[in-house]
């Protein structure tokens, strides 16, 4: 890991109105690690994944970014031009519901390489290869190519979004509880996946999930949201291990023994 | 008193819609391929009949210009029959069926066979203005798509006709470049016809009735179609000529004759093929009628 973070948040604040989204959020993601929000539903961690991406204007505070360059950038001082190429570049965003993240009327290789065509490729033979080379990775039969989204099973969807994001080879992940409306099983496949891709690819990801489980086997470190606020951040195993906090410790109380 | 009917303004709309309609026109061409929004007026007319159209060559139509209609390039169908009665009464000008005398070309579906020259206006029928409608529904997200110039949905579309049919399946209203710069929908005209927009020496002036849009490409500019480095762009081929006037680098149509399984190849360009003929050329089923 560098020294330098790679997504700086400071004092960042939502307010719907005269509700509160989240408030003073101040944190700092480094190249190449995975953080963990976690937090009960309302929590705001959605809200504040939704304005770390730009995909919210928070009401206050800021979050820069170090782009390609090593310039640390502000985000909101970015043109709309600048910030979508971003998004559709450098970073990713892996929807808990896979039809808001995918094209599901165009087939599974159009789906994995639209990011491609987006920056310009415009040979049909190495986009076939390039999409067929990341079904592969995701576990997706190469003749399941030609195939809609609509055809295919809740965890397979999942994994191609995952593919759809990656094809480009971006640096930072967003990821909406990638896991929610899976069964068991598949989640648990799904996450040896996302383990193996983000250590493979050196990505840094921001994932929220409800789920201890998923933060402990994904992240390293992890943000305990509740009411809008962060209750607790630390390392991982720290946080499960010996929570501080009285929320925390429900929390990771109401774990079932296994 | 002039001819026309005395009710109506000179070609129809009034003085103040022209002048609207035409500031939306110098717009157009002054950014090719680019939709301007216009207030679209009722037309007696329903929409999908080229309510667009008839309300740019309305405004752009002088007492001494000289209009051609064609639908699908023939002079004498429905919708070009009607549109072309229309200006004979609201306007009371010349009309035509030939190309090269025409002033302005008012067309659905088809650019004609015979080159335009500098001076002609052709005017498009346009059903839906938007190319990339049909993979973004929302039209705030379609305009921010154009204005970043962010087109690769486009080849989306393209990727998916060689991945299910082999090659790029899309017959008409294929997307095309305009200047460099628009990526825009050449109204349903065939693919074949794509290549005839490129620097063509004519204004071209597209209208979009119900959609309210207009969009222009002025004389000499570049229009690309879009396509794959290893699929290129290819227009579509005939493997035997016109059947009335022998003609091989044409559209045609195909024509059921009997209940039998008889068909014919014609040109869909009705005053083309003519022309042909009043030269001395001949296809096959006149030679097949002089052996009977």
């Amino acid at each position: 890991m560098s020294d330098a973070p790679l997504l700086s948040v400071r004092d960042l604040s939502k307010r719907y109105g005269a509700r509160v989204g989240c408030e003073d959020i101040s944190f700092d993601l480094w190249p190449g690690e995975v953080l963990a929000i976690v937090g009960e539903s309302g929590s705001g961690k959605t809200t504040l994944l939704n304005c770390v991406s730009t995909r919210l204007q928070p009401s206050s505070g800021a979050v820069s970014y170090r782009m390609r360059d090593g310039v640390l950038r502000d985000l909101a001082e970015l043109g709309e031009a600048e910030r979508r190429f971003l998004m559709r570049t450098d970073w990713g965003f892996v929807h808990q519901n896979p039809a808001d993240g995918l094209r599901m009327r165009v087939s599974a290789g159009a789906n994995v390489g639209e990011r491609l065509m987006a920056i310009g490729e415009r040979h049909y033979g190495r986009l076939r290869e390039t999409a067929t080379d990341w079904l592969g990775r995701v576990e997706i039969a190469e003749d399941r190519i030609d195939d809609r989204p609509v055809a295919f099973s809740g965890g397979m969807r999942q994994r191609l979004q995952v593919a759809r994001n990656l094809v480009t080879k971006p640096r930072l992940v967003f990821m909406d509880e990638p896991t929610g409306g899976l069964d068991v099983s598949v989640q648990a496949r799904l996450l040896d996946l996302l383990r193996s891709l983000v250590s493979e690819l050196g990505l840094s990801v921001i994932i929220v999930t409800h789920d201890l489980a998923v933060a402990r086997l994904l992240s390293q470190r992890m943000i305990v949201m509740k009411g809008g606020r962060v209750v607790e951040s630390g390392l991982t195993d720290r946080v499960l291990d010996d929570p501080h906090h009285a929320y925390t410790q429900l929390l990771v109380a109401s774990i079932p023994e296994s | 008193m002039s001819a026309t009917t005395p009710t109506y303004a000179f070609a129809y709309l009034d003085e103040q819609t022209k002048r609207m309609i035409r500031r939306a026109i110098l717009k157009a061409i002054t950014i090719p391929g680019y939709q301007v929004p216009f207030a679209s007026r009722e037309m007696p007319m329903p929409y999908g009949w080229g309510t667009g159209g008839v309300q740019v060559t309305a405004s752009i139509i002088g007492p001494n210009d000289v209009l051609k209609v064609i639908d699908q390039g023939a002079d004498d169908t429905t919708n070009a029959v009607s549109i072309r009665a229309f200006f004979e009464r609201t306007a009371g000008v010349a009309t035509t069926t030939r190309t090269t005398e025409a002033t302005i070309v008012q067309t659905r579906h088809r650019v004609p066979e015979t080159p335009l020259a500098e001076g002609q206006t052709i005017v498009f029928q346009v059903p839906i203005p938007e190319p990339l409608r049909f993979l973004e529904p929302r039209e705030t997200e379609t305009r921010v798509m154009h204005a970043l110039e962010e087109y690769g949905l486009m080849h989306v579309k393209l990727y998916e006709d060689i991945a299910r049919h082999g090659h790029i399946a899309t017959t008409y209203a294929y997307p095309v470049k305009v200047e460099g710069r628009y990526v825009m929908d050449p109204s349903p005209i065939p693919k074949f016809d794509n290549p005839k927009m490129h620097r063509s020496p004519a204004l071209q002036l597209f209208g979009a009735g119900r959609e309210k849009r207009i969009y222009a490409v002025p004389p000499y500019t570049e229009v690309v179609s879009l396509d794959f480095e290893d699929h290129p762009f290819r227009i579509q081929s005939f493997d035997r000529p016109c059947a009335l006037c022998g003609a091989d680098d044409v559209y045609l149509d195909e024509v059921v004759t009997d209940d039998r399984g008889g068909r014919m190849f014609v040109c869909s360009d009705t005053d083309h093929c003519e022309d042909r003929r009043a030269k001395g050329f001949t296809g096959e089923q006149v030679h097949q009628e002089a052996a009977e």
